[in-house]
């Protein structure tokens, strides 16, 4: 587990993280959240040793992260980056021995990862003769190629295309089921609403939000009901007990003006009045957290 | 349990060095592959091995080897005796002239019939006097020399500019080091081998693998030197060259490696190659400066003398001093502590100024600013 705790940074005089504190956990994706200059990628450069802190720790399994530590870590910078004149194999196979592995399980790995996220024909190319987004893929490999103990992923997504996004997902998954903690930046965030176990919401340099997606879902949740009916849905304002939130034509969103059982009310009456195309509990989206968040 | 958690600090720190000096060789075996591979590189060494035969060997082929000269009477072939020249003798003058016009031989020598030669011989030549055939015959008187040089002025610039030159080339080749560096920079790997590794791996390991690619070409020079001074039957000054080729070499090495240090701060100071031009123009004075110095000043023995001292002219300096035979043995030891030290305290400064601006990304650093920055 990795715990990020108190985290200052500044550049000159411009603050840019403020007591940042959060934790990634073992086998869960979380996912970092925050808009454009929040203070996402100075954070994961802090925790890989690439900035320094001013203030606060970073600690793996409760002790602070060390230069042997860091170098079992993977990462992928938002700044995408290869050689572009070296063989696609050949680099992954030398980032692998410079993390620590030996030749042989270095070139395995390599050989393993490129197959499995369907690179392993252009193993021999070099990297500038690749398509962007299989570039993209090879800046995968290159993070995961020596096993990581850790995952940090600045945009992981970023600039992929939807089979690639899942390909990239599905060899992700797979290390976060093997017990490695995953963190991913994005500011796509139905993408990370699909994927993430645990949401940390950034925004101005302080943590806004962290936590279980599904428990920010209840924390931020509300007690609103959706019904599309076939029909104008206007008489649902004459319901007693019940406040209409929106109105738009056949749908209507309301909440419960004191007793929580009403919403069946509203359900018999709109039974009565003919069909029924949907009725559904409000869910808050992560859009809408992350926007009451910051 | 105390004992245990004595040990791990001393074990960390081990497996630590073990990392930094992996980490060094895997970086350094990159940059020397790149390298390998280039054929920039391979054309390099080659035109330099061809151009080294080529200046030794060539004058002793395009002189055409032996003069041809034929004589006619015995007089004329005594004269010639021990001269070097190739004698064919023939019966008669006419013979001789007929030889001449069909450019068999470069000259005739013949009996003197008019008495206007001293010696009783003239020489016949078809277009222009054979000045090689006139020195061959020409007696001068022995000279007594009181405080012989033991080396030739021709032979001393020869020396002067081909050491010169050398240097200015690895010097030069240093700018691989700052392009290597760019690129990282560039490519903005350089932020996975900065998470990955010590900054200061990264530097040692670059230095160490041009270093390392630098000492193996002067090993092929120093190798391909001597073979081709023999095969140009400049042997004598061979035996002459070789003691100061012996001190050229650890000089150039410890030269490079100071050059090395300065080039890979020079990269790391911009972010993209065509900015690489701004802030190499410091080392390349460091460069050309000694070129230059060791050039114009190799008749003045006081400057001379400061040169093979001071750390960058050194390198050239004081081998050609030693190859003059104006130095004693004491002053190649001291110049070389001086290189020595100043490499240490060149690699020291150079690492930290590198940490400082290797993440620096947009125009270019100030050398103050990347030494006050941290990561």
């Amino acid at each position: 587990m990795l715990t990020v705790t108190s985290v200052n940074r500044s550049f000159g005089d411009h603050q840019v993280l403020d007591g940042v504190s959060f934790e990634v956990r073992p086998g869960r994706m979380t996912g970092f959240l925050g808009a454009n200059g929040s203070g996402k990628t100075t954070t994961m450069r802090i925790v890989l040793g690439v900035l320094a802190a001013h203030g606060g720790t970073v600690a793996w399994h409760g002790s602070p992260v060390t230069g042997s530590v860091r170098q079992r870590f993977g990462y992928m910078p938002e700044e995408r980056g290869l050689y572009p004149k070296m063989g696609v194999a050949e680099q992954i196979a030398w980032l692998g021995q410079l993390h620590g592995l030996d030749k042989d399980t270095a070139r395995r790995n390599t050989e393993r990862l490129l197959d499995q996220l369907e690179l392993g024909h252009r193993a021999k190319d070099k990297l500038e003769e690749l398509s962007l987004g299989n570039q993209q893929r090879a800046q995968v490999a290159a993070a995961l190629v020596h096993d990581p103990v850790m995952l940090i992923l600045d945009e992981p997504f970023s600039g992929l295309d939807p089979i690639a996004v899942e390909t990239v997902l599905g060899v992700l998954r797979e290390r976060a089921a093997d017990g490695v903690p995953v963190l991913f930046s994005s500011h796509q965030l139905s993408v990370v609403e699909r994927l993430c176990d645990d949401v940390v919401i950034i925004s101005g340099g302080r943590i806004a939000v962290s936590g279980a997606r599904d428990e920010l879902r209840t924390r931020y949740g509300t007690t609103r009901f959706e019904l599309v009916v076939a029909s104008d849905a206007g008489w649902v304002r004459d319901v007693p007990g019940v406040r209409v939130v929106d109105v738009d034509g056949p749908r209507v969103v309301f909440e419960p003006d004191g007793d929580p059982g009403v919403d069946q009310v509203v359900l018999e009456a709109a039974l009565r009045r003919g069909s029924v195309r949907s009725f559904t509990p409000v869910v808050p989206t992560l859009d809408e957290i992350f926007m009451e968040a910051i | 349990m105390t004992g245990v958690t004595e040990r791990e600090p001393a074990g960390g720190r081990r497996s630590r060095e073990r990392g930094f000096a992996a980490a060094t060789r895997l970086v350094a075996e990159r940059e020397m592959k790149t390298f390998l591979r280039a054929k920039g590189f391979w054309i390099g060494l080659g035109v330099i091995v061809v151009g080294l035969f080529a200046m030794s060997i060539l004058p002793t082929v395009l002189g055409g080897g032996e003069t041809k000269v034929a004589t006619v009477g015995t007089r004329a072939a005594e004269a010639l005796t021990d001269t070097g020249v190739e004698v064919r003798a023939v019966d008669d003058v006419a013979a001789a002239e007929a030889l001449v016009r069909s450019e068999e031989v470069e000259a005739a020598v013949v009996p003197d019939t008019t008495g206007e030669s001293a010696t009783g011989i003239r020489v016949v030549a078809l277009a222009d006097p054979p000045t090689d055939v006139v020195a061959a015959l020409r007696t001068a008187p022995p000279v007594d020399l009181l405080d012989p040089a033991e080396v030739g002025q021709g032979q001393r610039q020869l020396v002067i500019m081909v050491f010169a030159l050398v240097f200015l080339m690895f010097g030069m080749s240093g700018t691989a080091i700052a392009q290597s560096t760019v690129t990282e920079k560039q490519t903005r790997i350089v932020e996975i081998l900065v998470s990955t590794v010590p900054v200061r791996a990264l530097l040692a390991g670059k230095i160490a693998g041009h270093s390392l690619l630098t000492i193996g070409q002067v090993v092929v020079i120093a190798v391909a030197a001597p073979v081709a001074l023999r095969l140009g039957g400049h042997s004598e000054l061979l035996a002459l060259v070789a003691p100061a080729l012996g001190w050229f070499v650890p000089f150039l090495v410890l030269g490079f490696v100071l050059l090395a240090a300065m080039w890979a701060v020079a990269g790391s100071l911009v972010s993209r190659q065509e900015d690489l031009g701004s802030s190499m123009g410091l080392v390349m004075l460091l460069v050309m400066g000694p070129y230059f110095g060791v050039m114009f000043f190799s008749d003045n023995v006081a400057v001379l003398t400061v040169l093979s001292f001071l750390p960058f002219s050194s390198a050239i300096a004081m081998p050609v001093r030693l190859f003059a035979g104006d130095a004693a043995l004491w002053e190649p030891l001291l110049a070389m502590g001086l290189l020595a030290g100043t490499v240490v305290l060149t690699v020291l400064l150079a690492s930290r100024v590198y940490s400082g601006s290797l993440l620096h990304t947009g125009g270019k650093l100030a050398l103050a600013k990347a030494w006050a920055r941290e990561a």
